[in-house]
């Protein structure tokens, strides 16, 4: 099988209360937080690998990011892909959710051809959880997504267990098709160093907004219908009053508090 | 908006369900480049109206739905427009009533056997089919499972701008829909514009609106016809399993009580669990107690996870991150108990009690439940 898996390396959550906003650019600084690949995306490439190790095959895995990332597709060639993508232009920057699924269609496009495609249900920076349909869409294949367990692959048709909030969907959809996993369906492999020293001969290509035929103006901040306007660290102030004392006195105390706010 | 490109996208999209093989390399390129091309800027003026998707399962409505129509009857009164809902399914018609009388000034009905259940790909041709006809200026979906799968898809195939998650929808002076949304898990909010396409989609979470009044209606339901064509369908639901509702509905309590972190072991999280029971209220959490295993994501409060807003809300071993606080902004009352005085929790709290929780809650608890059962 061909399988796809694509990445998003984003900022490291450990570090996010060290993202600053410049109130006067508005513009967020982020500099020296590295970027990590989220749980979501681990998982999503252990699902991908596990599925090969099953059906045989092989696991490409792409993101649209720049070079920086090299890293992070590094540490997904040691999990065990056998070759990784980066798709990286100045242009791309900006880009929502529609420029994004373009730019990795066009790349899984020239990749060849896919049997399965999977990707995390949401990114750590992003969250909108929207780009896995969006990519489908483009890419004229169908898709589920939030998918808790892959139950079965046979006859070009793939059955999976998904979650909505009275509980969970069984589907059946037919090959090829894209997937978004949660955090539910798997316990993602550690790097050994035998994968660390793998990884560095494995092919690692990097293509740019021409090497994809992607013209820089249809893509990033000036191709994406949506924009970003004002940017604000939220706050969230409420006059707090500290309530002190011994437990027992504390405890009379909240109890107070509790049967005036239920009225 | 773009007929071409129903026909540049090689039968793949109007009124087929079959399944596009995979062919060549060639043939899926200019598919994707047709979509470049089709990203055209429309003609803004010809776009009116605030529509809304109502979300139904099994011939209910959900209450998220009727959460929007309330947004968009706020929108549509500041746009000077009308509010029509989107009705998807089969023997739904009464939905349609209700939705009358939650303010939709239009149903759109389109009702077929195959719409009876919520499946991607018909529910998106069915969509896209009826905003290319109708031509709405902004369209709001709820940030469900199955509606966030249909506004994304439906956004590419019309190929507009979708924001995720917005906690506050409002028009500019120049009649634009201001999307809020956050981003690194809540720490930051941002103004999202889709200005040059159309419609502006938004998708909202549940509880973030609230929903109104049922008043007696005055508006039109309008029926579509599905035109979708009996095929190979590529997708199937087999089943659905239904969740046991173990857990109490953290949205739907009046009194919630949340841990974090600061439990800091299975054993403890009792405690949490127990102050919940003995005040009938819900057990909810950060993401630490989802990643331990504590609690379960539909319990998880913040950015990622459920906004609430219950009359009480207490808080225990939180330290108060805004991926969290998000959450509970809207709750009439906050208690927040953490033995580290600076904890951030306090700063979005109505009453702090700074002590290592395992001093008071039983004891807490204990008391409360005297005051339950004076006899016992």
């Amino acid at each position: 099988m061909n399988i796809i898996v694509c990445l998003k390396p984003a900022p490291d959550p450990k570090r996010w209360d060290s993202i600053q906003l410049d109130p006067l650019t508005k513009a967020l600084q982020r500099e020296g937080i590295p970027s990590v690949l989220g749980p979501l995306d681990k998982r999503a490439l252990e699902q991908g690998l596990r599925i090969k190790e099953k059906h045989g095959g092989k696991v490409a895995v792409v993101a649209m990011a720049p070079p920086s990332a090299k890293d992070n597709l590094l540490e997904a060639l040691a999990m065990g892909a056998h070759e990784a993508y980066l798709l990286s232009d100045r242009a791309f920057a900006g880009s929502d959710t529609w420029a994004t699924s373009i730019v990795l269609a066009k790349g899984i496009r020239k990749l060849g051809g896919f049997d399965l495609i999977l990707c995390g249900s949401y990114s750590l920076d992003g969250s909108t959880g929207h780009v896995g349909a969006q990519l489908a869409e483009f890419l004229g294949v169908p898709n589920v997504n939030q998918v808790v367990a892959v139950e079965s692959i046979a006859g070009e048709m793939l059955r999976t267990k998904s979650i909505v909030e009275s509980g969970y969907r069984i589907l059946e959809t037919c090959l090829p098709c894209l997937i978004t996993v949660t955090r539910e369906i798997n316990t993602p492999r550690f790097t050994s160093l035998f994968g660390v020293i793998e990884a560095e001969s494995k092919p690692l290509i990097t293509w740019m907004a021409g090497d994809l035929g992607i013209s820089p103006e249809d893509v990033g901040f000036s191709g994406s219908p949506t924009q970003t306007g004002d940017v604000f660290l939220p706050e969230m102030k409420r006059q707090v009053q500290m309530l002190d004392g011994e437990p027992e006195e504390m405890v009379q105390e909240i109890i107070r508090k509790i049967r005036q706010a239920l009225g | 908006m773009n007929a071409d490109y129903m026909e540049n996208s090689e039968g793949r999209t109007q009124g087929t369900l079959s399944q596009e093989r995979e062919t060549s390399g060639q043939a899926g390129t200019s598919t994707i480049s047709a979509k470049i091309c089709e990203n055209l800027r429309p003609n803004l003026e010809e776009w009116k109206g605030i529509w809304v998707f109502a979300e139904q399962e099994e011939g209910c409505l959900s209450e998220v739905s009727l959460e929007l129509l309330s947004a968009a009857k706020l929108l549509a009164r500041k746009r000077m427009t009308e509010v029509s809902a989107v009705l998807l399914g089969h023997g739904v018609q009464i939905l349609a009533d209700q939705l009358l009388s939650y303010g939709a000034n239009r149903v759109f009905l389109v009702e077929h056997p195959a719409l009876e259940k919520f499946s991607t790909l018909p529910y998106t041709q069915v969509v896209s089919v009826l905003i290319k006809k109708r031509r709405p200026e902004i369209f709001l979906l709820p940030a469900t499972s199955l509606g966030s799968d249909l506004a994304a898809r439906v956004a590419a195939r019309v190929n507009t701008g979708l924001s995720a998650h917005c906690t506050q929808l409002d028009i500019n002076d120049k009649g634009e829909l201001m999307q809020v949304v956050p981003a690194f898990g809540g720490k930051v909010m941002a103004t999202i514009l889709c200005q040059k396409h159309r419609p502006q989609m938004a998708t909202v979470r549940p509880g973030v609106f609230r929903k109104g009044e049922p008043h007696e209606s005055r508006g039109t339901i309008e029926r579509f016809p599905a035109e979708l064509e009996p095929g190979q369908l590529s997708q199937k639901v087999l089943e659905i399993q239904r969740q046991k509702k173990a857990v109490r509905a953290i949205e739907e309590a009046d009194v919630v009580v949340a841990g974090g972190a600061g439990i800091g072991n299975q054993e403890d999280w009792k405690w949490v669990e127990r102050l919940a029971e003995v005040l009938n209220g819900a057990v909810g959490g950060t993401r630490p107690p989802l990643d331990e295993g504590w609690i379960s994501e539909g319990q998880m409060i913040g950015q990622s996870g459920k906004t609430i807003r219950p009359k009480l809300y207490i808080g225990i071993g939180i330290s108060g991150v805004i991926q969290h606080t998000v959450g509970i902004q809207d709750a009439k009352v906050i208690i927040a108990i953490n033995n580290d005085p600076k904890a951030a929790i306090f700063q979005s709290a109505d009453f702090g009690v700074v002590t290592d929780f395992r001093k008071v809650i039983p004891l807490l608890i204990e008391e409360l439940k005297k005051r339950n059962n004076p006899s016992a």
